[in-house]
C-alpha cells in the first residue's frame, strides 16, 4: 500500500477541479447513452415533441403573421424539451445520495463544485444535441429560419443556455428533497404549470386578461419569446436582455445555493 | 507515519433526541487492523462517517492519518478510502469505467488511474468482469468492485463499513482473503461489522460500541474470555427433554446452560472448549443420553453483548 502510483502534479486548484469536472461529465454522458430513460428523453421524446404539437395542434391554430405553425411552434417545445430532460438531472442527484455515490464522491479530494459542474456540463452537450435534433425533425416537416445564421446560432446558444439554468435548479431540488421520485416531480411540476401559462403554443394575447401578465412575466414565455424572435425575425434586444435577466437571476440564485447545500450534505 | 493512523476523543453526534455517538475515544495505530463490532444503530456508521469527514461531530475531536478532521478535512480526503454501508458503484458504467473514473478524481493522472485499475481488477478477481457493465453484476463482485474503488489511491487509511453484509458466504470468504491481503500490506483499516467471527479473524484490536458508546475494547482473544469464552452448543435429538441433557452436563462450563425448549436446544459456555469434550461424553454417557449434533463455537454478538453489559443487543429484548 506503499509508493502511491502516478498520482498527478497538483498545480493550484483550478486545473485539478476543471479535471474533475471533466471525470464527472464524461461519466454522466457514458449514462446518457445506457440508462433507457435517459436516452429516451433525449433522442425520441424531442422528435414527437416536433411531430405530435405539429400533427395535433398545427391544423387548428393559426398565429397572426405567421405562415407555418412550425414556425411559431418549434422555440417553444424546445424550451419544453429542455425543462422536462432538466428533471432527470434532480433525480440523478437524488439517486446518487440515496446510492452512496456522492458519499464516495464527497470522500474524494475534489472540489465540492466539480460534481454538480460536471453533470451541468454533461447536461449542456446533451441539450445541444437535443436542439440541434429537434430543429432537423422540424425543418424536414417545415421549419426555415427567418432571421439569418448569427441569429439562428444565437437561438441555440439561447437554448443551451436555458438548458445550464434549469440543470441547476433541478440540481438544487434534488439536494433539497434527497428522494428521486420526489425529485421528478419537483423538476416537471412547475415546467408543466409555466407551460401552459406560458406562450409556447398560443399567443399571449389570447389568454384572458388576469392570466395575461403572468403569461408575459413567466419565464417559459420569456426564453421561449427570444428564441421565437432569433428565429422569426423582428427586433431582438428587448428579448435578449428578458431572457438574460431571468437566466442570470436563476443562476445567481441556484449555483450558490447548490453548491453550498452540496457541501454541507451531512 | 510515525503519527496514529486514527485518534478520536470524546466524539458526540445527536439526530434529534438520539444520540448516536455518546462520547466515543477510538484508536487505531498505523498499520493495524481494528474492528468495530456492534449491531444496528450502535453508531458504526455515523462514527466512520465522522472520521471520513463526511458529517461533523457536535463535540470531541479526531485525527486521521496526522490530520484534524475538522481543521483539514481535505488533506484527510487525500489520505484515506472509504467503502460504504451501500457498494457506491455506478451500475451503468463497467467495472474498469468505475475505477478509473475514481482513480482520476482521486488524482492520478489518465495513465496512472488505467494502469492501478488494471491491477485492481487482478487483485480483486475481476479480471472477467471488468469490461462488464456492474448492473450485471453479483452481489459479491459489486462489493468487491466498491472495496477496489477505495483503494485506488493507495491510500495509508482505509475505512470499510459492514463490507460483507448482504453477502453469500462464499461472496463473503472471498473478501476477507481480499481484506486479509490488505492489512498484510501495512495499510491501517477500521472495519465495521456486526460478526464477532469476521472482527476475530480480521482485526488486530476489536472494540464493541453499542447505543453510542464503547462497550469494551482489546484484543480478539481478550473479549472472547471476558464474553465468557466459547460455546458448545448440543442438540437434543427428538423425543428426549433438552432439561435433562443440562442437568447432565451442568457444572462442567464456566456458567449454567442455558436451554432453549422450543428448539432443544443447549448452550454451555466454556473456558476450554476442546479439552472438555471428553467430560461432556462421559456425562452424557454415564445418564444415558443422546445428542444429535454437538458443535463448539465463539459467542455471538448477542451472547458477548450480554456477557460484556449484562444488557441485551436491544433494549426491547427482540434481537433482529
Amino acid at each position: 500500500m506503499t509508493g502511491v502510483t502516478g498520482r498527478a502534479a497538483q498545480p493550484g486548484w483550478l486545473i485539478p477541479a476543471l479535471a474533475s469536472t471533466g471525470t464527472i461529465a464524461g461519466r454522466n454522458l457514458r449514462r446518457l447513452a445506457r440508462v433507457p430513460t435517459l436516452l429516451v428523453l433525449a433522442t425520441l421524446q424531442p422528435v414527437l415533441f416536433v411531430l405530435l404539437f405539429t400533427y395535433a395542434f398545427g391544423g387548428a391554430i393559426h398565429v397572426p403573421g405567421v405562415a407555418h405553425y412550425i414556425d411559431y411552434l418549434l422555440p417553444g417545445i424546445i424550451v419544453l424539451a429542455i425543462g422536462f430532460g432538466a428533471s432527470q438531472t434532480g433525480v440523478a442527484i437524488a439517486e446518487d445520495l440515496s446510492t452512496g455515490m456522492i458519499d464516495r464522491f464527497r470522500s474524494l479530494p475534489i472540489a465540492s463544485g466539480a460534481v454538480l459542474a460536471g453533470r451541468v456540463t454533461a447536461d449542456a452537450l446533451r441539450n445541444l444535441f437535443v436542439t440541434v435534433l429537434m430543429i432537423a425533425v422540424a425543418a424536414a416537416v417545415g421549419f426555415r429560419f427567418h432571421a439569418g445564421p448569427d441569429a439562428a446560432l444565437a437561438a441555440i446558444g439561447f437554448a443551451v443556455a436555458t438548458g445550464v439554468a434549469f440543470s441547476w435548479l433541478n440540481l438544487l431540488l434534488g439536494l433539497a428533497v434527497r428522494d428521486p421520485e420526489s425529485a421528478g416531480l419537483a423538476g416537471l411540476f412547475p415546467v408543466i404549470i409555466l407551460f401552459f401559462t406560458s406562450s409556447t403554443l398560443v399567443p399571449v394575447a389570447t389568454m384572458p386578461g388576469w392570466l395575461q401578465a403572468f403569461a408575459k412575466a413567466n419565464p417559459i414565455t420569456v426564453l421561449t419569446g427570444v428564441l421565437r424572435a432569433l428565429c422569426l425575425g423582428g427586433p431582438t434586444a428587448r428579448p435578449a436582455i428578458e431572457a438574460t435577466a431571468w437566466l442570470v437571476g436563476l443562476l445567481a440564485v441556484t449555483i450558490p445555493a447548490a453548491t453550498v447545500r452540496y457541501r454541507d450534505l451531512s | 507515519m510515525a503519527d496514529a493512523a486514527i485518534v478520536a476523543e470524546g466524539l458526540v453526534k445527536r439526530f434529534g433526541p438520539v444520540a448516536a455517538l455518546d462520547g466515543v475515544d477510538l484508536e487505531l495505530p498505523a498499520g493495524g487492523v481494528l474492528g468495530l463490532l456492534g449491531p444496528n444503530g450502535a453508531g458504526k456508521t455515523t462514527l466512520v462517517r465522522i472520521l471520513a469527514t463526511l458529517l461533523r461531530p457536535d463535540r470531541g475531536r479526531a485525527r486521521v492519518a496526522g490530520f484534524d478532521i475538522a481543521e483539514n478535512p481535505a488533506a484527510v480526503r487525500r489520505l484515506i478510502g472509504l467503502s460504504g454501508q451501500y457498494a457506491a458503484v455506478d451500475p451503468f458504467l463497467t467495472g474498469r469505467e468505475n475505477l478509473v473514473m475514481i482513480g482520476r478524481l482521486s488524482g492520478l493522472s489518465r495513465r496512472g488511474a488505467r494502469r492501478r485499475a488494471g491491477e485492481l481488477i487482478d487483485q480483486l478477481g475481476l479480471a472477467g468482469a471488468a469490461g462488464r457493465l456492474v448492473r450485471t453484476y453479483s452481489g459479491g463482485m459489486r462489493r468487491r468492485l466498491d472495496v477496489a474503488a477505495s483503494l485506488l489511491a493507495a491510500p495509508p487509511v482505509l475505512f470499510l463499513d459492514e463490507p460483507t453484509t448482504g453477502l453469500d458466504p462464499r461472496g463473503r470468504l472471498e473478501l476477507w482473503q481480499v481484506l486479509g491481503q490488505l492489512a498484510a500490506g501495512g495499510a491501517s483499516v477500521l472495519l465495521t461489522t456486526q460478526y464477532i467471527e469476521e472482527a476475530e479473524r480480521l482485526a488486530g484490536t476489536i472494540v464493541i460500541i453499542g447505543h453510542g458508546t464503547v462497550i469494551a475494547s482489546g484484543a480478539p482473544d481478550q473479549l472472547k474470555a471476558q464474553a465468557g469464552g466459547d460455546r458448545l452448543e448440543l442438540q437434543t435429538p427428538p423425543g428426549q427433554d433438552p432439561r435433562q441433557l443440562a442437568g447432565a452436563v451442568a457444572g462442567l462450563g464456566t456458567a449454567q446452560p442455558a436451554v432453549d425448549e422450543a428448539s432443544g436446544r443447549v448452550v454451555l459456555p466454556v473456558a476450554d472448549g476442546a479439552g472438555i469434550l471428553p467430560a461432556v461424553a462421559g456425562r452424557l454417557a454415564g445418564a444415558g443420553l443422546h445428542v444429535s449434533t454437538l458443535a463448539l463455537r465463539g459467542p455471538s454478538l448477542e451472547e458477548a453483548f450480554l456477557a460484556l453489559t449484562s444488557q441485551p443487543v436491544h433494549p426491547t429484548g427482540s434481537p433482529q
